[in-house]
């Protein structure tokens, strides 16, 4: 990203001095003396580290279906990845990484990387705005939220926030973003409740001054906003430029890398004590609907520098995390506000391909605590693909966040539902945090439900045969935009085969799917609809 | 009392039970005293001089919106200050305007960031000179609603002309405004408008045409995915002329997609009809007229200027009171932004105690705001080397705003700065730990001595003008008062007014010993040692009250 982006991009909230080079950070501490009280024997030291990949990550030419490369090449013709210039994973011969992932794939086989294939949600939004909002929110897409996930689970470890914060119990930043720019996500009920970090000389004392109170009426508000910032930033600047001084960093970072630059001083401060457990840093530059690749060398280019910047830069955290000790405290995960489309374009420079908004992209999370491995199947290329079709959905966003707030952060009900407002999947994202008692291999579980369609294509109807185990099982018919156009079943089904009949409902022709999702197990079948 | 009741309590005085500004768009008719005109001219210029406060006073309302909704002649474009003897720009003399330079490939490509640099530094300073208009602020609006990047469009002449356009079109026709914004060169590269074509669609400039800059996203606006196709296909075939100057589209039919193009039920299920050949290109105005015979189309650009020139909360009762009245009154006079703007600014809601000073001042309200308020002094042409001194302070100037968050011509998406869009904390956003400190050092610095230093430039403010044009600066309390009346929005406690005096009177007793400094300095102005003795105190002061929380305010 653009050094200007970020130095522009100081995002709401307290924001604490840069750490080096007036690079910004902005951190969440992690004491809270009611999870102490309320949850004892739950090691409260983890700390999650979110890296927003701005305008939307091609999912598709960064983790490349190789079971489907004809298709992939037929959909792509302007910026397919060469089979042969693909970073293989062990054990895995149906998917391989874009060929700048070199520190992902290594990640991968060290087995710190876990990989959520095709995370959406239902009834795409393809604004980046709305999306964002959607997926920092935690919203449905025809809700609209005011807050944050983070920030309602903040809110439930922190309630008085800002109200006498910081105090000698929490004297650190409740979460920190660096050069991030997304303030819904921290956004509490009451709060803002993220602090963003610069320049740490510019923290002079907050005048004394003047102390009138704040009259009740929109300018009070506002004054009294203001006063409030004023009065945390100086304390919590403190505590952070505290931690930066005390901590070290070890691991070699890649020079002229700023995501790297911002995770070396996020090391930093965790190796210095500092106890904010939430962190969010962002990468910007991701919508490349035109110029994605350079003419001539289609693994370079545009998106290729974006997707080396973010896998060195988390291979050289990671390692540093490792030689400070501190790797078995530290989670990472990527998102981004959507995927991008199947079908690519023809702009840019000299007929450079691009490609428009999409749906569903995978999501990758890192550390030694992840559940190694890769988590649902290749997203279905079709033969023939039309510039509208999108990759759909087959586990929701908020399934992952569900997972790493249970799993992670130890969070269990009536929090968690209170957090995410309605019950998600729990996905096997985390491996030996001290919440989670056993844990199974989806993929196994994802092998004990199956959906057969005959006859497919659908022209009238078709029949629908499924089979599962004991359970709540949630049936979905989802058009070739990732929208979900019908629910098929919704409700307990007992073990064995179980058939329903879909009609043809004057759905135009296309690539549709069948989604089954039954406790964490689910499927996702291509249809085929012909219109009589 | 427990944290908890302590927490609903504030919440409560906070949140809940505030009263809005009732007022309605009624004219208004109150009193017409400093504050009004202030506040006036606070959200329609950039920080506001004495001179005009003291104008638009005597004016009364009618006669000073006359005045302030007018466009002025933008100033002689920007020149070459950034080629040196050694690198000469072959296209442009030292001190000779590049807006009209042709594009040439083989430009060293530092001296195409070096013009946009120069530009945007310009740009500052057409602020800080600004006429007592709207001019400069309206085309910051449309800026920030029309947003294109200047780092993707990389070639000044086209920033240039694309500043023009805002700029003389800013109190123009919003619908004419939209179709020249769809055309403009510097949009059809910034939302890939230039590459998209009949065979390979590109929906990126349809969709932000609908959700950003027209029907919006606003509670009642359904379009759907549907109607973003049709008007991407509508959109097809608009090229860049890149050879000639000032910069041109045409329009390629081969590329444009002719035929018909159907509309969902929120259009009223319309369909535009396919134009074949050269005519292709009028579907855009029939896209446009589409679009503008929609109602979201009015109540998304008043919800935005009532955000931008009011506040930035509108409840049910601020949709229902304002914004469906004004995006009525705006439909009915098609789509005029001065009888719009004219509407709002007389109305009693605008004046209303509760529209006053509540809107958290924008890096550039800040910092352009403050230049203008102590008439900071800016170097002046008079050699090369003022010249470029003279481009150094404005561009320093945009360096700190776009420090604390707005870089002018660089908004950080198509949306525009988040303050102007990110519910719920809108122009909260402007303020958090980092750009705070860094507003209090910038107070503190322009207070001091040195000043704030820009390479070979130097800015600061000279307290003692400031003060003198006070009415009774020889009286501590009074200076103080009528310091803070001029900066803040509402007047202050006795107990604070008496806190900021402190800073004048420092260790002694009683206020006759300001008196006396004060007299002594204004009986012999030019003895170093008594201006001092004053100038300390009032950089003390000054530095003090826009240090506070309600110097950040508007």
């Amino acid at each position: 990203m653009k050094r200007r982006q970020f130095l522009q991009n100081t995002a709401a909230g307290v924001v604490v001095p840069s750490l080096i080079n007036g690079l910004p950070v902005q951190a969440y501490s992690n004491t809270s003396l009611l999870h102490n009280l309320f949850a004892p024997g739950v090691d409260t030291d983890h700390v999650l580290v979110l890296i927003y990949l701005g305008g939307g990550n091609d999912g598709l030419n960064t983790l490349i279906p190789l079971d489907q490369y004809a298709n992939y090449v037929s959909a792509r013709p302007n910026i397919y990845l060469n089979s042969n210039s693909l970073l293989p994973l062990n054990g895995q011969n149906k998917l391989a990484l874009h060929p700048a992932m070199k520190g992902f794939q290594t990640l991968y086989n060290e087995n710190k990387l876990n990989i959520v294939q095709s995370v959406g949600y239902p009834n795409p939004d393809y604004s980046h705005f709305r999306s964002t909002d959607i997926w920092t929110s935690g919203a449905d897409s025809n809700q609209v939220l005011s807050t944050g996930w983070l920030g309602r689970y903040l809110n439930t470890e922190y309630p008085g926030f800002p109200l006498n914060y910081p105090n000698a119990k929490d004297p650190d930043p409740l979460a920190v973003q660096v050069g991030a720019n997304l303030p819904l996500l921290f956004q509490g009920p009451n709060a803002q409740m993220s602090m963003n970090v610069s320049n740490p000389d510019i923290f002079g004392a907050w005048p004394n001054g003047i102390d009138d109170p704040a009259s009740n009426d929109n300018y009070g508000k506002e004054l009294d906003f203001i006063r409030t910032i004023g009065r945390q930033s100086k304390s919590y600047a403190d505590a952070l430029l505290n931690s930066y001084i005390k901590g070290n960093t070890i691991a070699n970072y890649p020079a002229g890398n700023y995501l790297a630059d911002i995770l070396k001083a996020i090391a930093r401060i965790i190796s210095g004590g500092l106890k904010t457990r939430l962190y969010l840093v962002s990468l910007y530059g991701f919508d490349t609907h035109s110029d994605q690749v350079m003419v001539g060398n289609k693994s370079t280019g545009v998106h290729a520098n974006l997707l080396q910047s973010l896998s060195d830069a988390v291979l050289a955290f990671q390692r540093d995390l490792e030689a400070l000790r501190l790797d078995d405290r530290v989670l990472g995960m990527t998102f981004s506000e959507f995927g991008r489309r199947i079908k690519d374009n023809v702009s840019g420079t000299n007929g450079a391909g691009g490609t428009d908004h999409g749906a569903a992209a995978p999501l990758f999370l890192f550390g030694k605590n992840v559940q190694p491995g890769i988590i649902g199947s290749n997203p279905v290329i079709p033969a023939v693909v039309n510039e509208y079709d999108n990759i759909p959905m087959q586990y929701d966003f908020r399934s992952v966040y569900n997972s790493v707030l249970q799993n992670w952060f130890c969070v269990k009900d009536p929090a968690l539902t209170e957090i995410l407002i309605k019950k998600y999947q729990d996905l096997p994202i985390v491996k030996k945090s001290n919440c989670i008692t056993d844990t199974s291999d989806l993929n196994s579980l994802n092998d004990s439900i199956d959906i057969q369609i005959y006859p497919n294509p659908l022209v009238d109807r078709t029949t629908i045969q499924a089979r599962v185990v004991d359970g709540y099982t949630i049936i979905q018919l989802i058009s070739p935009m990732g929208v979900v156009l019908k629910t098929i079943h919704k409700g307990k089904l007992n073990a064995g085969s179980h058939s329903f009949d879909l009609e043809n409902e004057q759905y135009p022709s296309g690539n549709y799917y069948v989604r089954i999702q039954q406790g964490p197990a689910q499927k996702t079948i291509p249809l085929m609809v012909l219109r009589p | 009392m427990d944290r908890k009741d302590f927490l609903s309590i504030w919440k409560e005085n906070r949140l809940e039970n505030r009263p809005s500004p009732l007022a309605g768009l009624d004219p208004y008719n109150g009193p017409w005293t400093q504050k009004q005109a202030l506040h006036l001219l606070r959200r329609l210029l950039f920080g506001v001089k004495k001179s005009d406060v003291d104008k638009v006073v005597s004016q009364g309302m009618a006669n000073a919106l006359k005045d302030l909704l007018t466009v002025d002649p933008i100033p002689s474009p920007p020149v070459n200050v950034y080629s040196t003897t050694q690198v000469p720009d072959p296209d442009v003399a030292f001190g000779a305007s590049f807006v009209n330079a042709p594009i040439n490939a083989s430009l060293p490509p530092e001296y195409y960031q070096a013009r946009t640099d120069v530009f945007k530094a310009w740009w500052i300073g057409n602020m800080i000179n600004q006429k007592p208009t709207i001019a400069e602020k309206m085309t910051l609006f449309w800026h920030n609603h029309f947003a294109v990047e200047a780092d993707t469009i990389q070639i000044a002449q086209a920033m240039h002309q694309y500043y023009k356009l805002l700029r003389d079109n800013c109190l123009g026709n919003f619908k004419t405004l939209a179709k020249l914004v769809s055309i403009n060169p510097a949009m059809l590269r910034y939302l890939n408008g230039y590459l998209n074509s009949k065979a390979a669609p590109d929906e990126n400039y349809a969709r932000e045409l609908q959700e950003l800059f027209t029907v919006g996203k606003g509670p009642d606006s359904k379009f759907t995915e549907d109607d973003v196709k049709a008007a991407a296909r509508i959109l097809t075939g608009f090229r860049i002329n890149p050879l000639v100057m000032p910069l041109t589209y045409y329009f390629d039919f081969t590329q444009h997609d002719d035929t018909d193009k159907k509309f969902s039920s929120f259009y009223g299920g319309k369909t535009i009809y396919g134009r074949v050949s050269i005519l292709g290109e009028y579907e855009l105005d029939d896209l446009i007229t589409l679009l503008f015979e929609n109602v979201e189309t009015a109540r998304h650009i008043c919800r935005k200027m009532y955000r931008f020139f009011v506040y930035y909360e509108i409840d049910d009762q601020i949709e229902n009171q304002i914004i469906r009245p004004l995006a009525d009154y705006m439909i009915q006079q098609k789509f005029d932004i001065l009888k719009t703007l004219y509407h709002l600014f007389s109305s009693q809601h605008f004046y209303d105690n509760a529209s006053i000073g509540c809107i958290i001042k924008s890096p550039l309200d800040y910092a352009v705001g403050m230049c203008r308020e102590f008439n900071i002094e800016f170097p002046k042409y008079v050699n090369d080397v003022t010249l470029i001194n003279q481009y150094l302070a404005w561009g320093g100037i945009a360096s700190l705003a776009a420090y604390q968050g707005l870089s002018i011509g660089e908004p950080p998406v198509v949306a525009g700065w988040q303050a102007w869009y990110q519910q719920p904390q809108y122009h909260e956003i402007w303020i958090n730990a980092d750009s705070l400190a860094n507003r209090n050092r910038v107070a503190e610095n322009i207070n001091s001595p040195n000043g704030v230093q820009f390479l070979t430039v130097t800015l600061k403010i000279d307290p003692i003008e400031f003060a003198s044009q006070m009415p009774n600066p020889r009286s501590a309390f009074d200076l103080v008062k009528d310091s803070v009346s001029y900066l803040y929005n509402h007047d202050l406690s006795d107990k604070s007014y008496n806190y900021f005096k402190s800073f004048l009177i420092t260790g002694y007793p009683n206020d006759s010993y300001w008196t006396l400094a004060w007299e002594q300095y204004a009986g012999n102005p030019t003895d170093p040692v008594l201006k001092n003795a004053v100038s300390t105190r009032l950089s003390a002061l000054y530095k003090e009250i826009l240090s506070q929380a309600e110097y950040h305010l508007s």
